[in-house]
């Protein structure tokens, strides 16, 4: 099936997309974000989960959470082309809460069938949730887990967990008798301890996730099969995000180097920090027309949406570490302080960046698909 | 039924129909000689001669022109032009030659000049018989082009023509040029006007027309020097001091951005040109032996075949989504990105197959053994002329920078 010419990108996923921006412009300007994640310099502070419950109550009530869990399933449905204009916001919004983790547990648990009902209707009730899916080497493969389970109870440790912190239930895959299997565990189980990474990124928070004999709900048995279909929203959502933020990297270092002057001109005038910026804009560019393509596959064009998504996370990955270069240097002196905003998002993309693979891993798979597997 | 196909009037509709008709009658054999990759490097009478033959057999059976008036030779139809590309272009056919003609001097020309000048002149450029040139850069005004120097002055009603024209394509066969000239040393912009001159017909008389050779070894454009050239003031278009607002018809059709679609065809495979395109890339990579095993095997080589995969995949996006106005954030700022980053993608893949050759990309046309014919090293070295033409890939950045980005003017 072909795409439709506009991505699918409708009235709705419109709407949506703007009044998200308004509503994380509204509950969380820059200012008031540097304010609330960033009190603390000290680099070797403990490590916090600092975010507004209740602005993330209202995104609930707003149905957020439940975009993309299948009308089936009691959710609203929407196209992922539509999830993804949501992320873009959130992203330029470097909005702490477990927004994309939850939108991510819910592809997977989408991909599972009818036995992943009562975790979907948790997710539709409100409930946030995050994949336990990564081992301590931090692969992406989704074959690798350091968690078991035997006899109903699982063990070990998942690791680069997401806004751990912030989430309700956790969708944990582990070695199972028939292979890899996910499990719902909520996050406050009795045998489950949320331990917090010290992570350079501000605007969230990462943990390892410690199991022991810990009861849970088993939810489908081929979990390689349920992740790896999910996988490429996944991806794509991430690039959304980076998309957003690097456009307020690009905006935000345009204002400055436009009002900044030295040498009686303003910053910008001079092309050795013009060509750049316009670099910048145009990565930003080709990344989000990818993410849009990788996101209307998804909707119209399942066969492709594995390498058009592959190309968005490599695009958005590489874009986002030389926006976030750019955006510190074009800033000069301040720029390389902790009281100028762009550390904040320069950690948000350095963080996004190698989060679900970077760019050179999505290429390795994308040539896999495209030139065979190497001899 | 076509996409397009669906969206047609009536009169567009049976239009469409003609055309393919015609066509499926009409469509030149392939030649017999190597044709170059594009119009500007036509280098013999041969390539020319087969390809105006048949622009005119094209011409004739009302498929160029069709929306210029038909007192200008034109077909008088109404947005038919779009639909003859586009049936061309489906059919295969050759391009046409007089592409300077086409898609610069006829809508200036139609928009600017007497209506005794557009009969006289319009015709055979539609035609083909007559080859057009244009004649804008010169050595001291490239990017900064406003700074034309080739001066015409007035001797009662005529003009008096003595200057250096750069960077000429097709002078050695054209006609005619468009040119732009400065009346007026004491206005830099109001200082302009806009003409058309005879080129073959005042050689040796006021025009002089000497090739200039590309690093490929081709030529294809040209100096263009005028000493004492007269011309008749009726070849003026429009006012005098007007010339910069004139360029700009030019330019904007140039650009695709003009009222008129440019008549268009193309399509034709040569059996020895290769597109740089990264499907041509990849088979050149299973194709190449490199220490034992194919190139399409490298580590190294794969990364950067698929970093130009996805570059050219995401400027095909850009086109899409520059239609989905909830997807921008600036209305031009797709559209004014895409000769930069067309020109710097297809250098970029050159470059790329000529390190995939490795020892073999030393070798060129004349070589038997040469992958590809030698197709690759010469893209790669012509690839400079589409970042430095028609704005340099410099001057669209500040482009860029200013007019979406909003930063301040470079001077």
């Amino acid at each position: 099936m072909a795409q439709p010419n506009n991505f699918g990108f409708g009235e709705e996923a419109a709407l949506l997309k703007e009044s998200a921006r308004k509503f994380f412009a509204e509950n969380l300007p820059t200012d008031a974000l540097h304010e609330l994640v960033a009190s603390d310099p000290n680099p070797e502070r403990m490590t916090q989960s600092l975010w507004k419950r209740d602005a993330w109550q209202q995104m609930v009530d707003l149905g957020w959470t439940m975009l993309a869990v299948p009308e089936s399933a009691g959710g609203i449905g929407m196209p992922v082309v539509a999830v993804a204009g949501l992320t873009e916001e959130l992203g330029r919004a470097a909005f702490p809460c477990p927004l994309l983790p939850t939108l991510n547990a819910t592809y997977v648990l989408a991909a599972c069938g009818a036995q992943a009902e009562a975790p979907l209707a948790e997710i539709v009730e409100g409930l946030s949730a995050t994949l336990a899916v990564t081992n301590a080497q931090g692969s992406w493969d989704t074959g690798s887990t350091d968690v078991r389970y035997t006899d109903g109870k699982l063990n070990g440790t998942a690791c680069y967990v997401q806004d751990a912190r912030k989430v309700d239930r956790l969708l944990v895959s582990a070695h199972s008798d028939a292979g890899i299997s996910l499990y719902w565990v909520a996050a406050d189980a009795p045998g489950v301890t949320i331990d917090p990474d010290a992570i350079v990124d501000l605007t969230r928070d990462q943990a390892h996730v410690s199991f022991v004999d810990v009861v849970a709900t088993p939810v489908f048995d081929d979990g390689v099969a349920a992740l790896d279909a999910a996988m490429p929203a996944i991806w794509t959502l991430a690039a959304a995000d980076m998309v957003g933020a690097g456009e307020w990297q690009l905006q935000t270092s345009v204002e400055y180097v436009s009002a900044r002057k030295q040498f009686d001109h303003a910053l910008g005038f001079f092309q050795a920090v013009k060509h750049p910026l316009v670099n910048v804009m145009i990565k930003i560019d080709e990344a989000k027309s990818l993410v849009y393509n990788a996101a209307c596959a998804l909707d119209n064009e399942p066969d492709r949406a594995r390498q058009y998504a592959h190309m968005a996370k490599a695009s958005a990955s590489d874009m986002a570490g030389f926006a976030s270069g750019r955006s510190v240097q074009s800033h000069g002196g301040i720029g390389f302080t902790w009281e100028c905003f762009v550390h904040l998002y320069f950690k948000r993309q350095k963080h996004s960046q190698v989060l679900w693979g970077d760019g050179a891993w999505h290429r390795a798979l994308l040539a896999e698909a495209l030139l065979g597997t190497a001899a | 039924m076509s996409e397009s196909a669906r969206k047609d009037t009536p009169e567009q509709a049976e239009f469409r129909t003609y055309c393919r008709d015609w066509l499926a009658d009409n469509r030149p054999a392939d030649p017999s000689v190597r044709l170059p990759l594009s119009p500007l490097e036509i280098m013999t009478q041969e390539q020319l001669g087969y390809l105006q033959a048949w622009q005119k057999s094209a011409y004739d059976a009302g498929l160029v022109g069709c929306d210029y008036p038909v007192e200008a030779g034109g077909g008088g139809r109404n947005d038919c032009q779009r639909v003859a590309n586009e049936e061309m272009i489906r059919a295969r056919t050759p391009f046409f030659p007089n592409v300077i003609g086409l898609g610069m001097a006829a809508p200036t020309v139609l928009y600017h000049a007497q209506e005794s000048v557009k009969r006289d002149l319009l015709p055979r450029l539609l035609s083909g018989e007559d080859i057009w040139c244009q004649g804008f850069s010169e050595p001291g005004a490239g990017s900064d082009l406003a700074n034309v120097q080739t001066f015409a002055e007035r001797k009662g009603d005529k003009w008096v023509i003595n200057g250096h024209k750069v960077w000429t394509s097709l002078a050695h066969f054209a006609e005619w040029m468009i040119i732009l000239l400065r009346t007026d040393k004491s206005h830099k912009y109001d200082g302009l006007s806009y003409f058309v001159v005879p080129i073959r017909s005042a050689l040796g008389k006021g025009v002089t027309v000497r090739p200039l050779i590309k690093i490929t070894g081709e030529t294809g454009f040209n100096e263009v020097l005028f000493e004492d050239l007269e011309v008749d003031d009726c070849y003026r278009l429009d006012e005098l001091g007007k010339g910069w607002q004139v360029a700009m018809t030019t330019l904007l059709h140039e650009r695709g951005a003009g009222e008129l679609q440019t008549p268009r065809a193309g399509g034709l495979k040569s059996k020895s040109t290769h597109a740089t395109n990264t499907s041509n890339l990849m088979d050149l990579a299973r194709n190449t032996a490199r220490d034992g095993k194919t190139a399409a095997d490298d580590p190294v080589l794969r990364d950067r075949m698929m970093q130009m995969v996805i570059r050219e995949e995401a400027l095909k996006h850009n086109q899409r989504r520059a239609r989905v106005p909830a997807l921008l954030d600036h209305p031009m700022r797709l559209q004014l990105q895409n000769k930069l980053l067309s020109s710097e993608n297809s250098q970029d893949i050159a470059s790329l197959a000529v390190d995939i050759q490795g020892a073999a990309s030393s070798l060129y046309l004349g070589d038997a053994n040469a992958p590809s014919g030698g197709q690759w090293p010469m893209a790669y070295m012509n690839s400079y002329g589409m970042t430095i033409a028609a704005g340099t890939s410099e001057v669209q950045r500040n482009i860029l920078g200013e007019r979406v980005l909003g930063m301040p003017k470079s001077k």
